[in-house]
């Protein structure tokens, strides 16, 4: 694109002095109403590391969330400027990276804490600076005792216990027999279990272990194969442990019904678990079966959306635990708008008044005492049939 | 077939140490930790130095085990989370006063690392590298698996540290302790380099049978150095346990043995100072390169080899001799 | 009784056979550099996600994992000509940091190129399970068992009857004796470093079918690899192998007949006491120490 020398030189003189002058225009325009602060949204993953299967979906999903509703317009009419960091699962990482979040970033709430470990480590830190803090990790201890700042977005291990009991009940099953990793989500929800087993009338008779990077885990279920009367077996457990216990739990001809836990709620289970995965029974969120779900379940839009936007989006198969991103970031959305301002205090009381909020996890009706806001029918048991999920109740 | 680890490591060690005075280190050292509030923007900031400080603290006390002692430990991280938990158990579960919680626990410490090193000090080369590695994760997996004590692989919230009534919160004041603590850790260290019990120990490193044979208990020796390197980690995990608030079982993990050597190697084994500017670095590196997200690794880690390469005795001593060439 | 024995056992030897291949690949860089190559177990995982990619792409199972070995070979080779060999006059601890930072970074390349999901590898021979005496044994466990067994024979023949293997283990007995006669130990630590990654690729290959694999599945093996090679004496074939199968067989037994919760921990102490009471490990031999 070469034009003549001098009539080049010309033109550009000429555009930058319009340019110029438009800039200065615009700055002299700045102060207005119109270019006001972002509002900053702050979160530390688990991108990579070992709960990498929790925070990639929930880091893509932000990032798309936040792209679509600025180019709607942002909230408030104001754009939302998203800070992530990735803590890799250590909960010092995590720590330090909220501390950077609140302090050089100053953002105006955190939504984030991909594991308990790591959210934890940071709830001291959100208390102390009086920004409200939206964790995406399982325990029920992070709601209980509640926190003033600190809110919850997926369904505690405590549900997913009580739903699968429930289950069982169903089933008139009460010998079980309970396997479960080492790791942090392991042996917070087998704890959970163990609490709740006595309302539903079930009776643990085998109580088995395994390392998180274990690649064999028929010991122990020889173990378990061995002892009288199971009903069912329960494994707790995240990542590829399960799959691993599925695929023995087949290769030595268990027979005996089989649970697992939402932490493996993911067709990528299913695909490593292969055939072994059939008949297996999980409570899951509504997301996983968004086309299964009938026309009035007022989740039925919700989910099918996310998914849709997140399978174009991303190219990859939707995750729960990406959906509860997804409910963390729309909440606050949503409490902003009744807030009407960033105001930290008035966010924070926004989001405790939270009343019949359809995120993909379920309907959300929050309360000074309670922080999470899901029942037990936000959780729905599904059952592997034929490699995929069918709804069961 | 020859010990080669401590035979070919000892050519760095060699070196004089004239040309970095202990004093003039230890001023330098002062000046900087006094000068960093002033230029620091925010509390984060100050947050990465004190994690920088105790990570150096530990560095020192490891160093004196691998760079003067010739002796290697793969489990290290394992008396850093003793400290950190014991120090965390003893204050919050018990009641103990914050600092006797922290003497307390750096003592247990260092009664399990004299009994635990006497035998474990016979081995050489890899095989005591396998042996503190082995060590290092049954501590870890016990700390893991008695969750009704430690609160499992979550973690335990730790109470702030009080000492009579005044507690101590901030960053500020945080700072002002780990700096403390790391001038007297760094002080103590150089002192005892510099003391004959030093001199034994640079000498057992050099040829362990030539300093049994010139009169120099190499058993006690080594000990003492396996022990002294157990209580600087136990104190600085107890440390790191109440400004956080919080531990989990990961700081006894051997990813973090693995880091706290990778610390003291880049910075230069066998300068006390290298130890400092190893924990420096490669704390700093990952809160810089966070900003590259999946990039991190592959940059940290090119980063890392290619120093390696380059400067093969470590920063310190590499850039140390580069500076003394360069005089007349 | 005797029906879970036999199914520990089957555990055991597979997983066992496992650790022995890693391990052997750090005896082999030990025996021709004194390095401990912290990247060992970088290259299982590069075997078996390697393999999984290319049978994702379409590729038939076995030429997959030939595939995948190459790779892993060429990756090692590069290792050492880039980075082993530049530092070639350093310290075996920097040297052995150097492989810290190339597992690190073959980690992070790991990621980005194959993502951060778990993959799985279709079985050479199906999944219908074998009975075997009242053991329940998978057929990918057979292959395991037998892959090791074959290679174990084909690496004695090398070592033993070849110029380049026992070119090896001149190396690794006496390095100036061996430069003395003419044989080039640069060569040398190229060809095990190549050998030990190829190694470590099949051992992946063979067992991602069973145990899956994700970016982050080398760094546990190649510890229990090291723990193996330690175990049966560093620096020796049999050792290691030796090893790495007593390793396989504590963990499943005291899994099976202690508590599955301290197995990790359990097969640890055990190895801590061989050590004390051999200090050169189950085969190593009496070493004198020059003065």
């Amino acid at each position: 694109m070469r034009l003549h020398l001098p009539a080049r030189a010309a033109l550009l003189t000429r555009r930058c002095i319009l340019a110029g002058a438009a800039a200065l225009a615009a700055a002299a325009a700045l102060p207005g109403a119109a270019a006001e602060e972002p509002l900053r949204v702050g979160a530390f993953l688990s991108v990579t590391g070992p709960a990498a299967f929790l925070g990639d979906p929930e880091q893509k999903t932000l990032e798309m969330v936040v792209e679509r509703l600025n180019a709607a317009g942002g909230v408030n009419g104001r754009k939302l400027q998203l800070v992530v960091y990735d803590d890799a699962g250590d909960a010092e990482k995590a720590r330090t990276f909220a501390k950077r979040l609140l302090e050089q970033d100053k953002v105006d709430v955190i939504v984030g804490g991909s594991t308990t470990g790591t959210t934890m480590a940071a709830i001291p830190l959100a208390e102390q600076a009086g920004t409200p803090f939206l964790s995406l990790a399982g325990a029920v201890g992070i709601v209980e005792p509640v926190k003033k700042w600190v809110f919850k977005t997926p369904h505690t291990d405590r549900m997913a216990c009580e739903k699968i009991f429930a289950d069982m009940q169903s089933r008139k099953l009460s010998k079980l027999a309970l396997i479960s990793g080492t790791g942090g989500f392991d042996k917070s929800m087998r704890g959970e279990c163990l609490k709740v087993v006595g309302k539903y009338g079930i009776e643990v008779v085998a109580d088995e272990s395994y390392g998180a990077a274990d690649t064999d885990m028929t010991a122990q279920l020889t173990k378990i194969k061995a002892t009288p009367g199971v009903q069912a077996v329960l494994n707790a457990g995240f990542g590829q442990g399960p799959a691993i216990v599925t695929k023995n739990y087949r290769q030595l001809g268990l027979t005996a019904a089989l649970y697992q836990s939402h932490g493996v709620a993911s067709k990528e289970f299913i695909r490593l678990a292969g055939d072994a995965a059939e008949g297996v029974r999980l409570p899951a969120s509504a997301l996983l079966v968004a086309e299964l779900l009938n026309d009035e379940d007022p989740q039925k839009p919700v989910v099918v959306a996310y998914k849709r936007d997140y399978e174009a989006r991303w190219k990859s198969d939707v995750s729960t635990f990406g959906g509860h991103a997804y409910d963390g970031l729309m909440l606050t959305v949503d409490a902003l708008k009744r807030a009407g301002s960033a105001d930290r205090a008035k966010l924070r009381d926004a989001l405790e008044a939270t009343h019949g909020y359809v995120g993909t996890g379920g309907v959300v009706n929050m309360s000074a005492a309670d922080h999470l806001g899901l029942d037990l029918t936000a959780f729905r048991m599904l059952e592997v049939r034929k490699g995929n999920w069918v709804v069961i109740r | 077939m020859d010990s080669s680890v401590p035979c070919a490591a000892s050519a760095s060690s060699a070196a004089p140490r004239a040309a970095w005075p202990r004093h003039g280190g230890l001023v330098l050292l002062a000046l900087v930790v006094f000068a960093l509030p002033l230029a620091a923007r925010n509390d984060y900031v100050l947050d990465v130095a004190i994690t920088v400080a105790l990570n150096a603290i530990v560095c020192v006390g490891l160093n004196l085990l691998i760079g003067y002692a010739g002796q290697i430990s793969l489990g290290h991280a394992g008396f850093f989370a003793l400290g950190a938990y014991g120090a965390a158990l003893l204050s919050g579960r018990f009641g103990w006063p914050a600092l006797a919680a922290l003497a307390g626990a750096t003592a247990a410490v260092a009664l399990l690392a004299w009994l635990v090193g006497r035998p474990i000090l016979r081995l050489k080369g890899h095989y005591l590298a396998m042996a503190t590695l082995g060590l290092g994760i049954i501590v870890a997996i016990v700390i893991a698996t008695e969750d009704g004590i430690t609160g499992g692989p979550d973690g335990m919230t730790v109470p702030p540290l009080a000492v009579a009534g005044f507690v101590l919160r901030g960053e500020q004041a945080w700072y002002a302790l780990s700096g403390a603590a790391l001038l007297l850790a760094v002080w103590l260290a150089s002192n005892l380099i510099a003391s004959p019990t030093g001199r034994a120990l640079r000498a057992l490193h050099a040829s362990e049978i030539a300093a049994e044979l010139a009169g120099i208990d190499s058993a006690r020796h080594k000990l003492m150095a396996f022990v002294v390197s157990a209580v600087f980690a136990a104190l600085a995990g107890g440390l790191a346990a109440f400004h956080a608030g919080f531990i989990t079982p990961a700081k006894a993990s051997f990813l973090h043995s693995i880091e706290l050597v990778t610390m003291v190697v880049f910075g230069g084994m066998a300068s006390t100072f290298g130890a400092v500017v190893g924990a420096a670095v490669l704390t700093v590196l990952p809160q810089l390169l966070t900003v590259l997200k999946d990039y991190e690794m592959v940059v940290f880690g090119a980063l890392l080899m290619a120093t390696m390469i380059f400067f093969p005795r470590g920063v310190v001593p590499t850039l140390a001799a580069l500076w003394r060439r360069r005089r007349p | 009784m005797g029906a879970q024995a036999l199914q520990f056992l089957a555990a055991g030897l597979t997983a066992g056979s496992i650790y022995a291949l890693v391990a052997l690949g750090f005896s082999i860089v030990f025996n021709a550099s004194r390095v401990i190559n912290f990247a060992q177990g970088e290259f299982v995982m590069i075997g078996g996600m390697a393999a999984a990619s290319l049978v994702g792409a379409g590729a038939p199972l076995l030429l997959a994992i030939a595939g995948a070995v190459l790779l892993a070979t060429a990756v090692g080779l590069l290792l050492e000509k880039l980075a082993i060999e530049r530092a070639a006059r350093a310290d075996v601890t920097t040297l052995i940091i150097i492989t810290i930072g190339a597992s690190i970074l073959l980690r992070g390349l790991a990621q980005l190129v194959w993502g951060k999901g778990i993959r799985a590898l279709p079985p050479i021979s199906g999944e219908r399970p074998i009975e075997l005496l009242g053991a329940s044994v998978l057929p990918q466990s057979l292959w395991v068992l037998g892959a090791t067994l074959a290679i174990v024979a084909a690496l004695s023949w090398f070592f033993e009857r070849t110029r380049a293997g026992r070119a090896m283990r001149a190396t690794a007995a006496n390095r100036l004796a061996a430069q003395l006669v003419g044989i080039d130990v640069r060569h040398v630590l190229l060809a095990s470093f190549g050998l030990a990654s190829a190694l470590g690729a099949v051992a992946g290959a063979l067992i991602a079918p069973i145990a899956f694999t994700s970016w982050d599945a080398g760094t546990l093996l190649g510890l229990k690899g090291f723990a193996a090679a330690i175990l049966g004496g560093l620096g020796s074939f049999h050792g290691a192998v030796a090893g790495g199968l007593v390793l396989g067989l504590l963990e499943s037994l005291g899994a099976g007949f202690v508590s599955s919760a301290y197995k990790d921990a359990i097969a640890f102490v055990v190895i801590l006491a061989v050590l004390f009471v051999r200090p050169d490990g189950l085969v190593g031999a009496l070493r004198s120490e020059r003065v």
